[in-house]
């Protein structure tokens, strides 16, 4: 087996994704950018003080919507950026799989953002000292909202693979990312509601990322919930080395 | 040992590669020669596993590219076209990482990079930024990255592209040196790197080989091959020309000059094997000529390249 090189190829283009992120102004912009809005949103949108209340819905509520359009940000360069460059020759020609590649640059990315998830620490320590709030919902809503970003990179990094153009990939991110969440909300739902039967109402209802994120925020871990968001990224992800591995140039 | 069997590819409706076949032991330099958009490109990268071929496989060392690629590439070093490299990186993490993602670690990790650096006269510029280096320097560290496994099979996309006079007489030193252990091929379109480097050459031209020989060999394919030049102080141009005709062997001979103080000469041979020029150096002593020069012309290889790609 080759577990050995496994993992010694995955952690090499992991390092070297994730230097390249702290490398570069992208990783600050994106840092400030993702704090300054989740602030603006949960405090002058939602207006948490004004509530009252000793949790963090208003702050995750927020999350979901902010992916959408960051993390996209985030992935369109995994891949397009490559091909853009021609290292992609290289990175192809190594001896390693395609799913090294994919893998090793995911991690990177998921990490980081999770680094910029871990910065939102200070909501925490503001709503503890307010009140009594229930610190095993916070932490699920933390887990719930890491795999979230997850799931929103993975169709991040599957279009970025699909175009040499970063914009091109963004935008396809977003739409796909759009059609996750809204799948959930009763404007996608009532459309369906009229007539279709009751079990793909149910299915398209079950694929909506904010419904298993809102159950996830209850402050219970599911093991549907889980398995829901760790198959949508491994969905994804093979999804991205099929178009790796049939791309015309 | 590199095997290319049948690779084809087809782009669309184009045949870009057409059923190239052809074998290359240790030892050998290939130089794939033939105009631009002639498949070269396209056929190395399917010889690297870069491209899927639409038919046909590679076998590298014994491990068919297709099926086996990961132990395929582990022999292989690769320097594709425009030497592209990550330019966020400084040289001495780019050769890091790559060292790293080919299974080396620790001191021996270390040692590895620190040669090829040298080897590659990479040193002033170690800890630069990739993306701050000029042209000739981003290329020596991409094929500073393709021989720091030092792989038995290299395969090299215009390892000279973008260099200097001095520069590419360094890289092709370099790929001399190594080349007793290894097999090479490497495309370019400076018909001189052929001479200088290869000892193999094969001609593509609309994605099909068209010659596969020595250089050597492929210079007597040149229409004057064998024939011989002559420079003469002033002289009856007309006189010297049937003087010149009536040598035994001699086919035809041509004018190509005459001015007030010279006349130059080619004079063919009837076939390429006639050895002709000691029968004029005779014919020409019996009378007073004032012969200036006097060469057995090769060949050249733009002149048959022009012929077998036209």
């Amino acid at each position: 087996m080759r577990t050995k090189e496994f993992t010694n190829t995955v952690t090499a283009i992991f390092k070297r994704e994730i230097i390249g992120y702290f490398g570069s102004p992208v990783a600050y912009v994106f840092i400030a950018i993702f704090l300054l809005l989740l602030g603006f949103f949960t405090f002058y949108i939602s207006h948490f003080f004004e509530m009252g209340q000793a949790d963090l819905r208003a702050f995750f509520e927020w999350h979901p919507w902010i992916y959408m359009f960051l993390v996209p940000a985030v992935a369109m360069r995994l891949w397009a950026e490559e091909r853009r460059m021609g290292t992609i020759e290289l990175i192809l020609t190594y001896p390693i799989t395609v799913g090294e590649a994919i893998l090793g640059k995911f991690l990177a990315a998921w990490i980081f953002i999770g680094i910029a998830l871990t910065l939102t620490f200070p909501m925490v320590i503001t709503v503890s000292y307010l009140g009594d709030p229930d610190l095993g919902a916070v932490f699920c809503g933390y887990v719930g909202s890491f795999l979230l970003a997850g799931a929103f990179l993975s169709v991040g990094s599957m279009t970025s693979a699909m175009t040499r153009s970063q914009v091109i990939s963004f935008i396809l991110a977003v739409v796909i990312c759009l059609f996750f969440i809204l799948a959930g909300y009763p404007p996608v739902t009532e459309i369906f509601s009229g007539w279709a039967p009751g079990w793909l109402l149910e299915v398209i209802t079950n694929l909506s990322f904010l419904s298993h994120f809102q159950s996830l925020q209850r402050g219970v871990i599911d093991l549907r919930d889980l398995i829901y968001y760790l198959s949508v990224i491994f969905f994804m992800l093979f999804a991205n080395s099929i178009i790796i591995q049939n791309r015309s140039t | 040992m590199i095997e290319a069997q049948h690779l084809t590819k087809i782009f669309g409706s184009k045949r870009a590669v057409d059923d190239i076949s052809f074998t290359l032991e240790k030892g050998e330099i290939l130089g794939f020669l033939g105009p631009n958009g002639a498949g070269k490109s396209t056929t190395m990268r399917m010889i690297t596993g870069f491209m899927p071929p639409s038919g046909g496989t590679a076998v590298i060392g014994g491990h068919d590219i297709r099926h086996d690629p990961i132990e395929a590439r582990k022999r292989l070093g690769y320097l594709p076209e425009n030497a592209p490299v990550y330019p966020d990186m400084s040289v001495f993490d780019y050769l890091d990482f790559c060292a790293q993602i080919r299974g080396f670690s620790g001191a021996d990790r270390k040692k590895r990079v620190g040669d090829t650096i040298r080897k590659c006269f990479l040193d002033s510029v170690r800890h630069q930024t990739i993306g701050t280096l000029s042209k000739g320097y981003k290329q020596r560290v991409c094929f500073a990255q393709s021989i720091l496994h030092d792989p038995e099979y290299l395969i090299m996309d215009e390892p000279t592209d973008g260099l200097d006079p001095n520069q590419k007489h360094e890289v092709r030193l370099m790929i001399r040196e190594m080349s007793a252990e290894k097999a090479i091929i490497l495309s370019t379109h400076i018909l001189d790197e052929v001479d200088a480097v290869c000892t193999r050459a094969i001609i593509i031209a609309n994605g099909r080989i068209q010659a596969d020989d020595t250089p050597e060999g492929l210079r007597t394919r040149s229409p004057y091959h064998g024939a011989v030049s002559l420079t003469f102080g002033p002289t009856d141009s007309g006189k010297l020309m049937s003087a010149l005709r009536s040598v035994e062997g001699v086919k035809n001979t041509i004018l190509i000059d005459e001015s007030r103080s010279e006349v130059s000469v080619r004079v063919l041979p009837q076939t390429r094997e006639t050895l002709i020029a000691d029968r004029i150096m005779a014919a020409l002593s019996r009378e007073q000529y004032d012969l200036k020069s006097m060469y057995v012309e090769q060949g050249r290889l733009d002149e048959v390249f022009r012929n077998i790609t036209m």
